[in-house]
């Protein structure tokens, strides 16, 4: 047993701390705590940013060599993104060199590969990923986006919705139905198709969240030409694709770390803060215990994601323990937002701008965005259903 | 990183199931709860020529020379039997103690008698006050030419009425800091002036009250340095607190096991209560809960074995574990349904040993201002 990161994670940590020092402006801060949703300035600043990423080949860290990667170990993923996300800083790609890239380098063709693979690794082309739909959210399975088979092509019409930053991205990976046929199994008639956002019959809608941030998109298919050469796996079976790139399951270790940072900044925050009677709020009994409580599930959460991060070093796909890392994590967010919520009082409802904002007014927002967490990428309800029955042996209803 | 196990601990793992599994079954753990004595000391010499007794003390003084991970492994295995033994108090508390922090005569002859299952230790620190911290400390202890007289009471002390030592902290000093004037005493239990009372309790442990009338104590019983006795007392709440988050962590799998089997078998409305989603839910949150107790335990358990500053940690791990395994046991018990409320099912006996173990060297709320102090608030 031992929790420590090797030397050579330890020495990269270093090197990501001394860029970061270097490349990233004094004091910096997103626009929003709120990471579900990102800000037009933030995002022409992660596009930047992320060529500088690119230039030290850590936007690829983990691929293949022989596809332009590091071929770094989670564990040394797992320790940048620690850096990273405790600073707040961009420092990843989820959707294209987390996710598409891979599962490409997996299933895809030299075609594919050859015409994809490039841009992702450069940071030029940006991606979405194109799954839920108004009547498939928790029962993904049940998609009615059609994809018909015609000579050269496969034509598309449907709609998908929570498409998070479609309205950025260059390229879409997406599902839709190839077999419609009542009899089958629902996923058995499932198909993995790429297509480029300027395909004539595309639109990519923002939708405003609970912030009224931009994050999450509809995206609508009007008979959409989708090229053959664009499908990837075989045709109807884009479910065994698609739990293949579930298989690429993160540690999600932006979660706890994340709210180390938070704690960290709520710490220097209670010791400087008073209370009605000029008391620092750090000398309160509750201000403490629930402090401390957040800082503590922060930890578990933390040794969780690294047990997800070492099965997967050791080959293994940890779905079950992920499902566990995940229901601690984003509970963790919604506590701990709700902690920041009651440290501040009615300041927590100020957003940025007041001059009497406290902690920037993002604490607000926040809280809001926190709301999603147990919802997206699986919800809290699935997760235990998963664990249960998949993890526990338990009978299915 | 590893967060895997070596041969060795498996191997030690291993043994301690299939001895505990037939030394100790649930028939044992009910016989000792109306046990005089509260364990047996049959298996107490069992453990001893298995070198459990010595497992963690150095083998200069007959110990196995084994490390904190590899008790935690044992104590794991001795959480989830429910094993009623001195074993936490001898060796994990008092064993570490002395090895820790005394002098070399002290070693030489308490040490070996631990490894040899020869004498029974236990820990004398909380009192009427029910508290660790310094405060809580009040009963005195004179200097009195060579020797110091302990006057007091002492309560909550696990099973004092068979120690042969007792582990005694005592105020040899009054100073405005709290923290100062506190010494531990080493105390032949057989001194003439301590007498001994076995609490009746919910979580059928043997915490006993021990009242100290005058017993004198050789100065050369003094463990570490007197009237400064504070960080070492620290300390043994350390080691105390980790260890049974060891032992909660052991227990809680064992619960969640027996749960999960209860809901495959027991059948309602024509289909095992498992299928339902109400109660898969319920176990799927005991699963969190054990799995993030088994990995905060391991890793308080690994800082301290690594001689790390580990207080953040071991704080952590009693904060979580403490409420962890209490949610994990109620769980239990409302999966269970009505039979699980009987006497005769076995969960009422993880039930009420949590909270004996939530509330033994410092609960969660004890624990998170410790914490607290350490994120630097």
């Amino acid at each position: 047993m031992d929790f420590r990161f090797g030397p050579e994670e330890e020495a990269f940590r270093k090197e990501v701390r001394e860029f970061l020092d270097k490349e990233l402006p004094p004091g910096y801060e997103p626009d929003t705590l709120a990471t579900m949703e990102i800000s037009e300035e933030d995002f022409q600043f992660r596009r930047a940013f992320s060529k500088k990423l690119v230039g030290k080949g850590w936007l690829t860290m983990h691929w293949p060599k022989e596809y332009g990667g590091q071929e770094r170990s989670h564990m040394v993923m797992l320790a940048y993104k620690e850096e990273t996300t405790y600073r707040r800083a961009p420092g990843y790609d989820i959707i294209g060199a987390g996710m598409i890239g891979p599962l490409l380098m997996l299933y895809g063709t030299e075609e594919q590969k050859k015409r994809h693979l490039p841009g992702i690794a450069s940071g030029e082309v940006m991606w979405a990923q194109g799954f839920s739909e108004p009547n498939a959210g928790s029962d993904l399975a049940s998609l009615q986006t059609r994809a018909e088979e015609k000579e050269d092509h496969y034509l598309v019409n449907g709609q998908k919705v929570w498409t998070s930053f479609a309205h950025h991205a260059d390229w879409l990976f997406f599902l839709a139905r190839t077999n419609p046929d009542p009899e089958i199994k629902k996923h058995r008639g499932i198909s993995f198709f790429l297509v480029d956002m300027k395909t004539p019959g595309i639109e990519a809608r923002p939708l405003a969240n609970i912030t009224g941030g931009l994050s999450f998109n509809e995206v609508f298919f009007d008979n959409v030409r989708v090229p053959k050469e664009n499908l990837v796996g075989e045709k109807n079976g884009g479910w065994a694709v698609t739990n293949a790139l579930l298989s690429f399951e993160r540690a999600a270790v932006e979660h706890p770390t994340e709210m180390k940072r938070l704690v960290d900044d709520l710490v220097a925050y209670c010791n400087q803060a008073k209370d009605v009677r000029g008391v620092p709020l750090a000398k309160d009994h509750l201000v403490r215990q629930k402090l401390a409580k957040i800082a503590v599930e922060a930890e578990v959460a933390k040794v969780l994601c690294y047990r997800v991060t070492w099965l997967q070093g050791k080959g293994e796909v940890p779905f079950i323990e992920s499902s566990v890392t995940k229901i601690i994590g984003t509970e963790l967010q919604q506590k701990a937002g709700q902690t920041a919520m009651e440290l501040l009082g009615l300041h927590g409802l100020m957003e940025p701008g007041p001059k009497w904002a406290r902690l920037k007014g993002k604490i607000g927002n926040l809280y809001l965005n926190n709301v999603g967490w147990t919802i997206a990428g699986g919800t809290s309800e699935s997760q235990r259903t998963i664990i249960a029955t998949r993890g526990l042996g338990l009978p299915r209803g | 990183m590893d967060l895997g196990f070596t041969e060795e601990q498996e191997m030690l793992r291993k043994m301690a199931r299939d001895f505990l599994t037939e030394k100790c079954p649930k028939t044992h753990v009910r016989e000792m709860e109306e046990d005089e004595k509260g364990y047996s000391p049959e298996v107490w010499a069992e453990m001893a020529g298995l070198g459990w007794l010595g497992l963690p003390l150095p083998e200069k003084y007959g110990g196995g020379g084994m490390d904190f991970v590899d008790l935690a492994v044992l104590l794991e295995e001795m959480g989830r039997a429910l094993l009623p033994s001195p074993f936490f108090t001898t060796v994990v508390v008092s064993g570490l103690t002395i090895a820790e922090a005394g002098t070399e005569e002290q070693k030489q002859k308490y040490l070996p008698l631990i490894a040899q299952g020869k004498a029974i230790f236990t820990l004398a620190l909380t009192e009427d006050s029910a508290s660790y911290e310094a405060d809580g400390i009040a009963v005195k202890a004179t200097a009195d030419g060579n020797d110091y007289v302990i006057s007091g009471t002492k309560l909550f002390v696990p099973d004092a009425h068979v120690a042969d030592y007792l582990l005694c902290a005592a105020r040899t000093k009054e100073a405005a800091n709290k923290e100062e004037g506190i010494t531990l005493f080493i105390v032949d239990a057989k001194s003439p002036g301590i007498s001994c009372t076995v609490l009746q309790t919910i979580s059928s442990d043997k915490l006993c009250e021990v009242t100290f009338d005058k017993v004198k104590v050789p100065r050369e019983n003094i463990l570490g340095k007197p009237d400064q006795g504070w960080p070492l007392v620290k300390k043994i709440i350390q080691l105390g607190a980790a260890g049974k988050c060891m032992e909660m962590a052991g227990a809680s799998q064992a619960v969640l096991e027996m749960t999960t089997d209860y809901a495959k078998e027991r059948i309602q409305f024509g289909v095992p209560i498992g299928s339902f989603q109400a109660v898969q839910h319920h176990c799927a949150n005991m699963k969190v809960d054990v799995d993030g107790t088994r990995y905060i335990s391991y890793e308080a358990a690994w800082t301290l074995s690594e001689g790390l500053s580990c207080a953040k940690e071991v704080s952590m791990a009693k904060a979580w574990v403490s409420d962890a395994h209490r949610r994990v046991c109620a769980l239990g018990h409302q999966v269970h349904g009505g039979i699980g409320f009987t006497k005769d099912h076995d969960m009422q006996l993880f039930f009420r040993r949590a909270k004996a173990a939530e509330l033994i060297f410092g609960d969660a709320e004890f624990h998170r201002e410790l914490v607290a102090r350490e994120l630097g608030l």
